[in-house]
């Protein structure tokens, strides 16, 4: 490595990193300090350890995934009989609606990005995400924005339009209550976390990894939230306008859902478009992750390298791409012209085909390789299997006239949960049985795995697989009661029945979790005898991940000798000693070439400071006291200056190549 | 789409394909004898129709509805079909497969690239290509035959949706012949019937499973679609845009009549209230008029006389209606009597304030409502 020559600039600018060895004791215990972060309260608000803050991404969508199954369950009871008086029609509405954007916005996107930001910097070989604060501040306000929503449910005025939020049924006109002023608030919140943290996991991905990390090696998981990411960054957008032209119009009576009258020309399919357009999207970018999770797990528990690793990254891509053209499939019934549903019935069929290779890879994986029956491996045998059925589901759902029977049944209730619950929930529980060892240093406990794995499985199919046949019989979703007669009552008990089964198999995981916090078997670095770079650290991970800089050579570093492939060797045990104060590598995109040394900030308490600041700002516009939104901006202005005031420490980067 | 075709002599159908129209599953006769015995007065008001139809659409009753059964039924066991195949693959897989760990040691299985496996997914995506491909064509060729209603319409229906309940409105070239009726659409059978669809409110959806699929009425949008049934009977509806507190409790039916019977429910709904035959001293039912007058004309009307209020259902010849309250509970006395005395309890949250009558002006009230026949 030379050094290029950088005239005018700083001294502390230009310099060779020093090579040095991993098992370097003082080496260690100097990073050490460097790099955690104290306890107490402090450390508590202030930290960016991107270990911390996956943690807590996890945790918290766990919370949302335990609140919006408690709204579930309260519903299964409401409909275990026909004409039941549980809940009263507004109350049942606010719990669909809330368990919908629970589940689908506050859950399933979080709970992916908390495995990327753990293990981002440990599979990429690196030190932190490319924007700590950044990453701390998508959390806090991840956290913030789901305080934010659940806060109405404090005043009795949760969103009740659904998920969905369709005008006009959502406009003042007919939904009067500060209800949809909440949803369409959380929504912009929310919108700012997930914009933040796709900017964060793109320049990581394609900027801070180790030396010789080549894209066309990074791990599956790598591919599937970078692509979900780079959607993000152009869907996030279209949704947070939407809600942002609902809150006007609502506010201020501007006319953008209205329909038309007059000189005004409005629209409420707008509305539906809009949605969609982020919507069908953002189903994408909740499952790619985890099937990312499932393709890098499978490898580990066949003992053989993923079979077909270009052919499910371009499947990837591809789906996403293809996820962009189907949105008008939640539209078939609004009257649109039949040429505009043909070819998004067109495209809705076709994205089967990539998904489709995702699941012959696997398939392929299992027939030549050698499965471990580990609960991990049984939830990805699990998840193949539910992928399909949600997969075949929406297949029949994208056939137009089809469509028009099934679409608004519960037939599609049960298509949405196979692939909510299917493809993101199960892909998330052998992601944390795969790396609880990793978080924890401690196995989560085998046998209570297998009666966690097969009470959810069990107890979705129960009550999910039914719900296809409810939906064929005909009853529509999103009802608070049935009549008796139509055929509904034993479906809907078996269903009411299957989601107690679900239920009580994720009790049975959060008391495995207590246990194996507590007294599980001590993992060591690499348990599973795993092939990438996480399980080249030890379990959990030190602050500083790696004491040295690794460089890698294949796509299986740990694995690399005995399948005698790569290029040259990875070097896991020596390279750059980064020490002066917090730095990390930076590469180049494609080629993973070393490229500068980045100057990492350190903890702060600026991301914490300007969420509060957004949170008065939102709360202010939902109660229209603007001069609390005001406040919030004009102090928000000075946080982000303090954030971003240069500091001598962290000013800089200088090329090491 | 020619009645041969699709009458007493449906195309030539494998046994894979779903039953001809005119043989009842079980499902939909479970489902018929349930929902009879919920409707007392359907045997009381049209004894000879056959079969009341739910809301299942497994099987279908006219032509709009059997080339897209039969491709439900397609596309359903295509999905099985895979379903199996992969559930068949991953189980035996892992089966036969599946390693023993030394001690419970991972790593005692060693790691090996045995095999390319690639093969898998070359010949999964051909074959899903080949059968996706097809499936897509066939898409095509049902929805370009269904999509338009048929160029002979015998009658055209325009039905407004409001929260929660259906306005029905038949158009006649002849003013005379128009009339406005509420949640039960009656067609003459054998016949296409063209049904145009406006909203006066929120977004809702109208459906009939058993002879059309889905089609949304929009704010600002005229929606179009059609109906035919060729089998005498009552076919159940509902909304299914969620569109409210009792979206659940927005259902209609449409009753295919034969053509003479058709023809003579619409002459007799142009008429007035009928007293003659009906067991209610005309004092009463005066007096109920009255009544009527007083707490519900400005919200609903009656033809032939002076309630003419337009935001609830029209409710001339009410007593020819098989449900009350957009299918929330059969048109019984008993019935009527607890909707009107507290539409609250029936129907949480709809729009029809509860009055307060005395016991003698609600029984009057309901004697006038009795004649509307």
């Amino acid at each position: 490595m030379t050094t290029a020559s950088y005239e005018g600039l700083p001294e502390r600018y230009t310099r060779i990193p020093e090579i040095g060895l991993r098992d370097t004791p003082s080496l260690r215990e100097r990073l050490q300090r460097m790099w955690e972060t104290p306890p107490g309260i402090r450390g508590w608000l202030t930290t960016v350890d991107h270990k911390e803050i996956g943690l807590r991404y996890l945790v918290t969508a766990f919370v949302f995934l335990f609140a919006g199954g408690i709204e579930a369950l309260i519903m299964r009871i409401q409909l275990a009989g026909p004409e039941q008086r549980l809940l009263t029609p507004e109350q049942y509405d606010q719990l669909f609606t809330m368990h919908g954007a629970t589940m689908i916005i506050w859950y399933a996107f979080p709970v992916l990005s908390g495995f990327s930001n753990y293990l981002w910097p440990l599979i990429f070989g690196s030190r932190d995400m490319a924007f700590p604060r950044l990453n701390a501040f998508s959390y806090w306000v991840f956290l913030a924005s789901g305080i934010f929503l659940y806060s109405s449910f404090a005043v009795a005025a949760a969103p009740n339009a659904g998920w969905f939020n369709y005008v006009p049924y959502a406009s003042k006109q007919f939904n009067p209550g500060i209800n949809i002023d909440f949803y369409c608030l959380a929504n912009i919140f929310m919108g700012i976390s997930t914009t933040a943290g796709a900017v964060n996991f793109i320049v990581t991905t394609l900027r801070t990894r180790c030396p010789g990390m080549s894209v066309n090696r990074w791990p599956i998981i790598a591919w599937g939230t970078l692509t979900s990411n780079a959607a993000a960054i152009l869907a996030m957008p279209v949704v947070s306008l939407a809600f942002f032209l609902l809150w006007l119009d609502r506010t201020f009576g501007t006319h953008f859902y209205a329909p038309a009258s007059g000189n005004l020309s409005g629209h409420p399919l707008l509305w539906q478009h809009l949605f969609w357009m982020w919507g069908h999207p953002w189903v994408y970018m909740i499952v790619l992750p985890a099937q990312g999770i499932v393709s890098d797990a499978i490898a580990t528990f066949c003992r053989r390298p993923l079979v077909g690793y270009t052919a499910v990254v371009l499947s990837t891509v591809a789906t996403m791409m293809l996820g962009f053209g189907v949105w008008v499939h939640h539209m078939f019934a609004t009257g649109l012209p039949i040429m505009s549903l043909s070819f998004f019935s067109a495209a809705t069929i076709i994205i089967s085909i990539p998904s489709g290779v995702q699941v012959f890879a696997w398939i392929a994986t299992i027939w030549t390789g050698r499965p471990v029956f580990v609960t991990a491996f049984l939830y990805i045998a699990g998840f193949i299997f539910l992928f399909v059925v949600g997969g075949v589901s929406g297949f029949m759902t994208g056939v137009v006239p089809v469509d028009w029977q099934l679409t608004d049944t519960y037939f599609v209730v049960a298509h949405i949960h196979y692939v909510l619950i299917g493809i993101n929930f199960f892909g998330v529980m052998a992601g944390l049985y795969y790396w609880f060892p990793k978080f924890t240093g401690r196995m989560l406990d085998e046998t209570l795995g297998q009666i966690n794995f097969w009470l959810t499985f069990i107890g979705f199919n129960v009550g999910f697989f039914t719900m296809h046949i409810t939906g064929l019989l005909g009853m529509p979703r999103r009802v608070y009661t049935y009549p008796q007669g139509l055929g509904f009552e034993i479906p809907n008990l078996i269903t009411t029945i299957g989601a107690f089964i679900l239920a009580a198999g994720i009790l049975v995981f959060v008391y495995n979790v207590i246990v194996s916090l507590r007294r599980g078997a001590i993992a060591g670095p690499n348990p599973w005898d795993a092939p990438t770079l996480e399980w080249a650290v030890p379990s959990p991970p030190p602050p500083y991940n790696f004491a040295v800089i690794p460089s890698v050579a294949s796509r299986h570093p740990l694995w690399e000798r005995r399948l005698r492939e790569g290029d040259g060797e990875s070097v896991l045990d020596r390279g750059p000693v980064l020490d002066h104060h917090h730095e990390a590598l930076g590469v180049t995109a494609m080629d993973g070439e070393p490229d500068v040394i980045l100057k990492m900030p350190s903890d702060s308490y600026a991301p914490f400071l300007m969420t509060l600041c957004i949170s008065a700002f939102f709360a202010g516009l939902l109660v229209h006291w603007w001069w609390l939104a005001g406040a919030a901006v004009g102090i928000g202005i000075i946080v982000g200056i303090i954030w971003l005031w240069p500091r001598v420490e962290e000013g800089g980067e200088r090329a090491i190549a | 789409m020619t009645q041969l075709r699709h009458g007493r002599h449906p195309q030539t159908r494998s046994s894979i394909l779903p039953p001809r129209p005119d043989r009842k599953t079980w499902v939909s006769s479970g489902i018929a004898a349930l929902f009879t015995t919920l409707l007392p007065c359907a045997a009381r008001a049209q004894d000879q129709l056959p079969i009341s139809h739910g809301l299942s659409y497994l099987t279908a009753f006219g032509p709009k509805n059997y080339s897209v059964v039969t491709l439900l039924y397609a596309v359903i066991i295509i999905s099985l079909v895979v379903m199996t195949i992969v559930g068949v693959l991953v189980l035996f897989g892992s089966l036969l497969r599946g390693a023993r760990p030394v001690d419970g040691n991972i790593a005692s299985v060693p790691i090996e690239r045995s095999g390319s496996g690639l093969l898998f997914i070359y010949i999964g995506a051909a074959v899903s290509f080949v059968v996706l491909l097809a499936v897509a064509v066939w898409n095509y060729v049902v929805l370009a035959a269904i999509a338009a209603p048929p160029a002979n319409a015998a009658a055209t229906i325009h039905v407004t949706g409001h929260q929660w309940w259906w306005e029905v409105q038949y158009e006649s070239s002849e003013p005379s012949r128009t009339f406005t009726t509420a949640n039960e659409i009656h067609i003459p059978v054998g016949k296409p019937v063209k049904v145009e669809l406006s909203t006066a409110d929120v977004i809702h959806s109208f459906w009939v499973p058993a002879l059309s699929g889905k089609m949304d009425t929009i704010p600002g949008q005229h929606n179009v679609t059609w109906l035919q049934a060729d089998k005498p009977g009552v076919y159940r509806g509902q909304c299914t845009e969620y569109c409210g507190q009792q979206h659940a409790h927005m259902g209609l039916l449409v009753i295919a009549d034969p053509p003479d019977r058709f023809d003579a429910w619409w002459q007799n709904e142009l008429e007035g209230p009928d007293q003659v035959h009906v067991n209610v001293p005309a004092a009463d039912a005066r007096e109920g008029q009255t009544v009527f007058m007083r707490h519900c004309a400005a919200c609903h009307a009656v033809r032939g006389t002076m309630a003419m209020g337009k935001v609830g259902p029209d409710l001339s010849h009410l007593m020819e209606r098989r449900s009350l309250a957009a299918g929330a509970v059969p048109n019984t006395v008993g019935a009527l009597s607890g909707w009107i005395s507290d539409p609250q309890r029936i129907k949480p949250g709809n729009y029809m304030p509860t009055l307060t009558l005395s016991a003698a002006e609600l029984s009057k009230l309901r004697d006038f409502l009795r004649t509307l026949r």
